[in-house]
């Protein structure tokens, strides 16, 4: 199992069922029918294969581990065995209409240059990103002056596949100064969006991104 | 292991390409009669829209799959193909046939030339991949199939995979290639290289007239030990043999055979020298060096033509055809918009992964084939 996988697993929060994720739900809401779709760090190919079936999208997946390979060819996807940090380079400009980020850009070893990979081959990007700063997080930085371990974030510090650590609000600066359009925000806290003050109350934030 | 009576299948022969409509070759050399020797398996289904075609290694032959009359084992790729396998013959027909250049039924050195009534010898023009994929379509279109579902092999299968990707777009649905290249590197072409000169080096070679008399065995030999090493990783052979020795209770301290990965290599050559021509192996090797998918350019232009969807196999421990080999294919096929599903397969058996990684092809193969056949609506045979 990938870290990303062992990170949905423990994310329980994010409202996973075998039916429906409310994330993977809010991602397909972000894209339009037909459309063809990069998913990088597909994992076992669950949200792709939802796209192809109940959007008509065409969809390629780059993933890391063997065994989510073996997952996504099982489920009929066309899928490439590669690190999202080196996978993009083989795709020409502007060849897909969404390439998709989720649960996957904490993990990566050059994000900036992942993001601005992912906006050249693809027309959208959407990202999604665990929220560091939500208020249960803020709450035991403060009272308890521990780095936060929550259900979504379920890693010590010793352990953690997380490489990078962000807020909502982080990601806005960063897209402001890389001129990168946001085109949707959707905050998520459970199984529900998160209406007001989403960089307190939202454990993951979704993005729609275009420059 | 043992056959069911409904396991047997027999090898069967075309021939094609009588004087005057010999075959002009790669090198310009004109070649005929061919006799391609072929199997198949499973059932043709009504609108020929379920073959496939496997490719064998340097050394195999077209017996892929079932059983000959008393053999001791099954086919080359038996384990994969067969009903109920990864090239499910209840739902394809599978064909296997030999390359020409081989000495397992079809026309090459060891053939004899019907314009001397003696064997070829070196006198049989060099032939390339390209040769062979081309006497393939010939082998197809004599079976009447407009167009295969699947083009699918290993090693030197999968470059005729590749090959025929290229030059029979409109003739194949789906390309599985498995531990292989678009061009050999200088290492594999000198591995090559060192097998041919130990077959050369032979005083029984003879400049490869030796029909009839003693073979090149000794040279034939060593060559094969020498692909032998080069099919397994350094920790396969470690796992296999370690330094154990072999009925010894200490070393010799003489030139006998010590150690049991030495009696291994003389017992694998050994068979294989019964079994296959000398002079054959130096026509295939070559083929294999002078394979270039783009010598005309870039590898991202040479894969253009092709519209087929691919799945590219490769293991983390073969240092033969490394994975970034495969992963250059991937890399030219994605440029060209391709549909590509590649994996890694974690394994320490080095290029023999190939043969024994079973179980994950054929899980791979299995689902990849599905998708296909799905998507072209292909009935079963």
């Amino acid at each position: 199992m990938s870290e990303q996988d062992k990170n949905k697993e423990a994310a329980p929060a994010t409202g996973r069922s075998p039916q429906l994720r409310f994330d993977h739900k809010v991602i397909m809401g972000l894209i339009e029918p037909n459309s063809k779709v990069l998913d990088l760090g597909c994992g076992d190919g669950t949200l792709l294969s939802r796209l192809i079936q109940e959007k008509g999208c065409h969809g390629t997946g780059i993933e890391i581990d063997e065994k989510a390979i073996y997952q996504c060819v099982a489920k009929g996807l066309t899928v490439s065995h590669g690190d999202i940090d080196s996978g993009l380079a083989d795709y020409s400009n502007k060849r897909f209409d969404y390439v998709i980020l989720h649960e996957s850009l904490q993990q990566v070893l050059n994000p900036r240059r992942v993001i601005l990979e992912s906006l050249r081959v693809g027309k959208k990007v959407i990202v999604g990103i665990p929220n560091f700063c939500h208020s249960w997080a803020r709450l035991q930085i403060f009272f308890w002056g521990r780095v936060p371990v929550t259900k979504e974030l379920p890693y010590q510090w010793y352990d953690t596949p997380n490489l990078r650590f962000l807020s909502l609000k982080d990601f806005r600066y960063f897209c402001r100064g890389e001129k990168i359009k946001i085109l949707k925000e959707v905050g998520i806290v459970g199984n529900r969006a998160v209406r007001f003050r989403r960089n307190l109350f939202s454990n993951v934030g979704i993005y729609l991104l275009e420059k | 292991m043992t056959p069911e009576p409904t396991d047997f299948v027999e090898t069967q022969y075309a021939t094609f390409c009588a004087p005057p409509n010999e075959l002009v070759l790669k090198s310009g050399a004109r070649l005929g009669p061919i006799t391609l020797a072929y199997e198949t398996y499973g059932n043709l289904n009504e609108d020929k829209s379920n073959a496939i075609m496997v490719y064998h290694t340097l050394t195999s032959d077209a017996h892929a799959a079932g059983w000959h009359k008393d053999a001791k084992k099954p086919g080359w790729w038996d384990p994969m193909i067969g009903p109920g396998k990864a090239f499910d013959t209840d739902k394809y027909f599978v064909i296997c046939s030999n390359v020409i250049g081989s000495c397992m039924g079809s026309t090459g050195p060891a053939s004899i030339n019907p314009k001397t009534n003696k064997r070829y010898g070196l006198s049989f023009p060099v032939v390339t991949i390209e040769d062979m994929v081309l006497t393939q379509k010939l082998l197809l279109d004599h079976l009447g199939i407009p167009r295969l579902l699947c083009a699918a092999g290993g090693s030197m299968g999968g470059l005729q995979a590749l090959e025929w990707a290229v030059t029979y777009p409109q003739a194949v649905r789906s390309v599985i290639c498995i531990a292989a290249n678009t061009r050999h590197s200088a290492q594999q072409i000198a591995l090559h290289e060192v097998s041919r000169q130990a077959i050369m080096s032979d005083p029984d070679w003879q400049g490869g007239d030796y029909y009839g008399k003693s073979v090149p065995a000794r040279g034939l030999a060593v060559s094969r030990m020498i692909g032998h090493i080069t099919y397994m990783s350094e920790k396969s052979m470690e796992e296999k043999f370690g330094r154990k020795l072999i009925s010894k209770e200490k070393l010799g301290y003489d030139f006998t055979h010590d150690f049991e990965v030495e009696n291994y290599l003389k017992y694998r050559s050994d068979s294989f020298v019964q079994r296959f021509d000398a002079n054959s192996y130096l026509y295939l090797s070559k083929a294999l060096d002078y394979f270039d998918l783009a010598e005309d350019g870039k590898l991202v232009d040479a894969f253009a033509p092709a519209t087929a969807s691919f799945l590219i196999v490769s293991f983390t421990s073969d240092w033969l055809y490394p994975s970034y080999q495969s992963k250059q294919i991937v890399k030219a096929l994605k440029a060209n918009d391709i549909d590509v599903s590649d994996i890694e397969i974690n394994s320490s058996y080095g290029h023999d992964a190939f043969l024994v990684e079973v179980e994950g092809q054929s899980n791979l193969i299995t689902h990849f084939l599905n998708r296909i056949r799905k998507a072209a609506h292909v009935g079963a045979g």
